[in-house]
């Protein structure tokens, strides 16, 4: 059942996005590599979650949202042709700032949502696969005896790691992480980033945090994005210690942002 | 304490006082109507009340069991018509009805919600009692459901609206179709503020008199067939509170309570399903 992580490639090139005629992420290219971890970081309102909302054409639902530009997920531009943005969303899972569990589904159902929709698999494979999802987002041993039990009972924290187990278990090929600890406590906060590091041996990830800590602890790759541009991309080990731009320089040590 | 805390008091006090007094006011007529209904209402509700049709005037010991099946079956026609298409309406106007469209089935919900009801009693004899050449239960229904629906979708949209953006969102960075969306996450979210829109708007309905007097009319005899002119709870005691006979208004009087009642459990249970919601 379980299928073997496949390496998935994802690509932006010159991807600009709009609100109406007002360009809040101007042409990026970024190359994803496949089973790492990219943190985007940068002061508020310098577009990395606007960036994050193309990679599943989740930008253009905002008003007035569109894009130029590309975004190529193994090979395929996402935005061209016919592609229905609905059957991309369940390749790209997403997990966002606040927990959003489905109020009215038990923890259960909440973490089978997206295989639901896919309409595959029988209650046996449901099963297995809701399993299997929440082993990956560490929520198992906690929640195995309460399935059946309103997701909203959760505590924070536990609730965020639903959202990701939720996210998973369609077996996505990029996951995409935005501000996912903002919300939650310490406590909560590390498990996330454990989960991070965990869950790169499957898939891509590309996580929006404001907080550079967290970009230095769970990712490879940093991408630093000012005023709707990328300002510098690197390995995060040498742009924390040296970045070659002098900007990233002075947010990196607080001079602002 | 100095002189303007003293005044600040005085007025706080005073105001709360006033406050409290219009709200004892308000719910006063409540209780002056239950009271009233009670003991005009209750020696006359034995089982005779329940199980008999009237009998002729003059004859004593009758009841209104057609009116009671009747209002049933009326009130029943009107939610399996209105609340469908309430709900529905409600669901476009809170998920797409931001644009031209929305604004148009808003404008007109409104509009149909202040329409007197007795204007939707004549709408509904011109096309339908009129076209079937005879008064119907069906008419009756149809009546009621159109004044239901706007009320309906007007607190139905209100309802999915206060469903939380980023649940939406959840779903749809899920792969769910939006429609899915609206459906089995956003209505499903809203569902317990929606049955108590039901409710309410049931127990609106389940009284009114005016729409039903040339679609439903009246019946002195049992009837089940919506086909058929079938008699209300409502429509009894229009005609018994205003006929000659003590006997009548004794079972007006006892009508009354017994739709009053019917009222009030809608209302207690729209309570209970809003609560638990929390």
């Amino acid at each position: 059942m379980t299928k073997p992580a496949a390496d998935h490639s994802l690509e932006t090139v010159r991807l600009t996005a709009l609100y109406g005629r007002r360009a809040v992420v101007k042409e990026i290219s970024i190359r994803f590599a496949p089973r790492t971890v990219t943190a985007m970081i940068g002061p508020s309102g310098c577009g990395k979650s606007t960036y994050l909302r193309c990679l599943n054409r989740m930008h253009e639902l905002s008003e007035g949202g569109w894009v130029t530009g590309k975004v190529v997920l193994d090979g395929q531009d996402i935005y061209e042709g016919d592609l229905d943005p609905v059957v991309l969303r369940r390749r790209i899972g997403m997990v966002f700032q606040r927990p959003t569990p489905f109020p009215m589904m038990s923890i259960f159902e909440n973490v089978a949502a997206g295989l639901r929709v896919n309409g595959h698999g029988s209650h046996a494979e449901t099963a297995h696969a809701v399993e299997q999802a929440l082993r990956r987002a560490a929520l198992w041993d906690e929640v195995k005896d309460r399935l059946k039990r309103s997701a909203t009972a959760l505590s924070g924290g536990q609730q965020q790691r639903l959202c990701v187990a939720r996210a998973i278990a369609p077996e996505p090929e990029v996951l995409l992480l935005d501000e996912p600890t903002a919300a939650l406590d310490p406590g909560g906060t590390q498990r996330i980033e454990e989960l991070c590091i965990e869950l790169k041996q499957r898939y891509t990830i590309v996580i929006v945090t404001h907080n550079m800590q967290q970009a230095a602890r769970v990712s490879d790759f940093t991408a630093f994005f000012y005023l709707g541009e990328l300002v510098e991309l690197g390995v995060t080990k040498e742009m924390f210690t040296k970045p070659k731009v002098a900007r990233t320089e002075e947010y990196l040590t607080g001079r602002f942002g | 304490m100095n002189l303007r805390q003293i005044r600040r008091h005085f007025v706080s006090g005073l105001m709360t006082g006033v406050v409290a007094l219009l709200s004892a006011l308000a719910c006063l007529a409540l209780f002056l109507i239950l009271a009233n209904l009670v003991i005009k209402g209750a020696s006359s509700l034995d089982l005779n009340f329940f199980i008999k049709d009237p009998v002729p005037a003059g004859q004593t010991g009758g009841g209104v069991a057609n009116a009671i099946v009747g209002t049933l079956i009326i009130v029943g026609l009107a939610a399996l018509v209105g609340l469908p298409v309430g709900i529905g309406a409600g669901l476009y106007l809170a998920e797409y009805g931001n644009g031209r469209l929305g604004w148009v089935v808003r404008f007109v919900a409104d509009v149909l919600n202040g329409t007197p009801s007795i204007v939707i009693g004549v709408f509904a004899w011109t096309w339908l009692v009129k076209p079937m050449g005879h008064f119907s239960a069906l008419a009756g229904g149809v009546a009621l459901a159109v004044l239901m629906v706007p009320m309906i979708a007007r607190t139905t949209e209100e309802m999915v609206r206060l469903v939380p953006h980023s649940l939406r969102e959840a779903a749809l960075a899920l792969g769910y179709p939006r429609w899915r969306t609206s459906l089995s996450i956003v209505a499903r979210t809203a569902l317990a503020g929606i049955v108590t829109g039901c409710l309410v708007g049931i127990a609106r309905i389940a009284g009114e008199t005016a729409p039903l007097l040339f679609t439903a009319l009246g019946n002195l005899n049992f009837s089940t067939s919506v086909l058929e002119p079938m008699q209300t709870l409502s429509l009894q005691i229009f005609s018994y509170a205003t006929g000659p006979f003590e006997e009548w208004h004794r079972l007006a009087w006892a009508a009354a309570l017994v739709l009053m009642g019917l009222v009030l459990v809608l209302g207690a249970a729209a309570r209970i399903a809003m609560r638990q919601r929390q």
